[in-house]
């Protein structure tokens, strides 16, 4: 009989191999995400009423649904109308497609906290409205949404286990499939728990630097 | 060099502006004086599409003030404005400011944009805070930067939208001071302003409106000292005797 100790080390190398691809998922939904909200929230500010229209139904959607019905959606029923994604993309495209939604909300937050006087200013100077949005809103939309930024990534590392229910073989998948194959239920999800602490502390604690920072000035 | 022909502006229901008129030459500075509600920001917004009106129009040298047009980009580069509640750009420094229009909108070498906005920022008694955040500087401060923000952009006319209004009373005569010595080096200035001392010593003309139109028009002197409409009379009364 081998000890707990013993066990886990025996088990750590097949985790590991599964918190590179939860990483690798989670790094890429986050790109995703930020640059599809960046999208949505500056349509959602459009002077063009279907952008408006368009940005305001798809983040009630999106909010509206469980990411893992997305999941289910993305890699089970697009195949039916010819859209074949392997599992590790629909859960990237998901991921970040599920979260876009919440990152748009945050953006949107950072645009509207900026004092309308300011935007006049700068077109009193002759600023065109591309220029005014590079320059004065999102230079300081991006401070006042990097707080709750820091929280939604430490919320995605965590919800990428997500992707383990289409087959995923990240850190929570293989796990399950070590717990399986052993019945040792109780090393198995404790390491996986501790591995996903340890990932997400350092994350926790930039944000708190952060928020910090932030708020000083 | 600005025309303003017949304006009419509604919210709604509500006309602010009842059919405004006037002209101000190169070189002029003009006081818009009168009671809050009476439009004066509202038709100063108009001269540089800020706000849009309903009828009539504005002209600076001839051309016509659409803010829906793409024309107005270059407009406003003509006719700077100054604000009640200054709007820096917290983000940057007074020194980053001044820059931003000149380098930006003009596409000025940033070390000649530098040069330019530093001398600006001296000529309004800055030079020593050009690295200082607007967080950092008073009201007063703030709004001189603001003022050399205007200034960078070289152009033929500013407007001042009530400068000293948000401003403690110590603070209002530094900004009226930098105020009168950019009016006398010739720059075009309309003000909208509660300053009855600076209207009487810098005017050119004074306009006094009043429920969106104008009820008297002249020189300092003829509306500040005596002037003939009993709204006019009774306005300055309670504004230089608010306890009367």
């Amino acid at each position: 009989m081998l000890s707990a100790f013993e066990r886990a080390s025996e088990y750590l190398p097949v985790l590991l191999q599964g918190v590179w691809l939860t990483i690798a998922v989670t790094l890429l939904s986050l790109l995703i995400s930020t640059v599809l909200g960046l999208i949505w929230a500056v349509m959602g500010r459009s002077n063009f009423l279907p952008f408006r229209v368009f940005s305001r139904t798809f983040i009630t959607v999106i909010r509206g649904l469980p990411i893992i019905v997305q999941l289910f959606y993305i890699y089970f029923v697009l195949p039916e109308i010819g859209i074949n994604l392997t599992a590790f993309q629909a859960g990237v495209f998901g991921m970040g497609i599920a979260y876009s939604a919440y990152q748009a909300e945050n953006f949107r937050a950072g645009f509207e906290a900026i004092d309308r006087g300011q935007i006049e200013a700068a077109h009193s100077i002759g600023m065109k409205d591309s220029l005014i949005l590079r320059r004065v809103i999102l230079p300081q939309a991006f401070r006042i949404s990097l707080p709750p930024y820091g929280n939604t990534m430490i919320m995605m590392l965590k919800d990428s286990s997500l992707v383990s229910t289409i087959t995923v073989a990240e850190l929570t998948r293989q796990g399950q499939l070590i717990a399986a194959s052993t019945f040792d239920n109780m090393t198995v999800f404790s390491l996986v728990a501790v591995i996903y602490l340890l990932m997400a502390l350092p994350l926790t604690y930039l944000t708190h630097r952060l928020e910090r920072r932030y708020k000083k000035t | 060099m600005i025309s303003v022909r017949d304006i009419h502006k509604s919210y709604g229901q509500l006309e602010v502006i009842k059919g405004v008129s006037f002209d101000v030459t190169p070189g002029e500075v003009v006081c818009v004086i009168g009671p809050s509600g009476s439009g004066k920001s509202t038709i100063l917004r108009c001269l540089n599409g800020l706000e849009t009106y309903q009828k009539g129009e504005v002209r600076i040298d001839g051309q016509l003030i659409d803010p829906s047009a793409r024309s107005i980009i270059a407009l406003r580069q003509r006719v700077s404005m100054v604000f009640q509640r200054f709007n820096l750009f917290p983000h940057r420094t007074a020194l980053e400011n001044v820059m931003e229009g000149p380098v930006y909108v003009k596409g000025m070498e940033r070390k000649a944009a530098r040069d330019l906005a530093a001398m600006y920022l001296e000529k309004v008694g800055l030079g020593d805070k050009m690295q200082n955040f607007p967080d950092n500087l008073s009201g007063g401060q703030q709004q001189r930067v603001a003022i050399a923000r205007a200034l960078a952009m070289e152009p033929e006319a500013i407007l001042f939208d009530e400068p000293t209004s948000a401003l403690d009373p110590e603070l209002v005569g530094d900004v009226l001071g930098v105020m009168r010595q950019v009016a006398e080096e010739g720059m075009t200035m309309v003000v909208v302003t509660h300053e009855m001392g600076f209207a009487r010593e810098v005017a050119d003309r004074v306009l006094f409106l009043e429920g969106g139109t104008i009820v008297e028009e002249g020189t300092a002197q003829e509306v500040l000292r005596n002037p003939k409409e009993l709204r006019t009379q009774d306005f300055l009364h309670r504004v230089l005797h608010p306890l009367d």
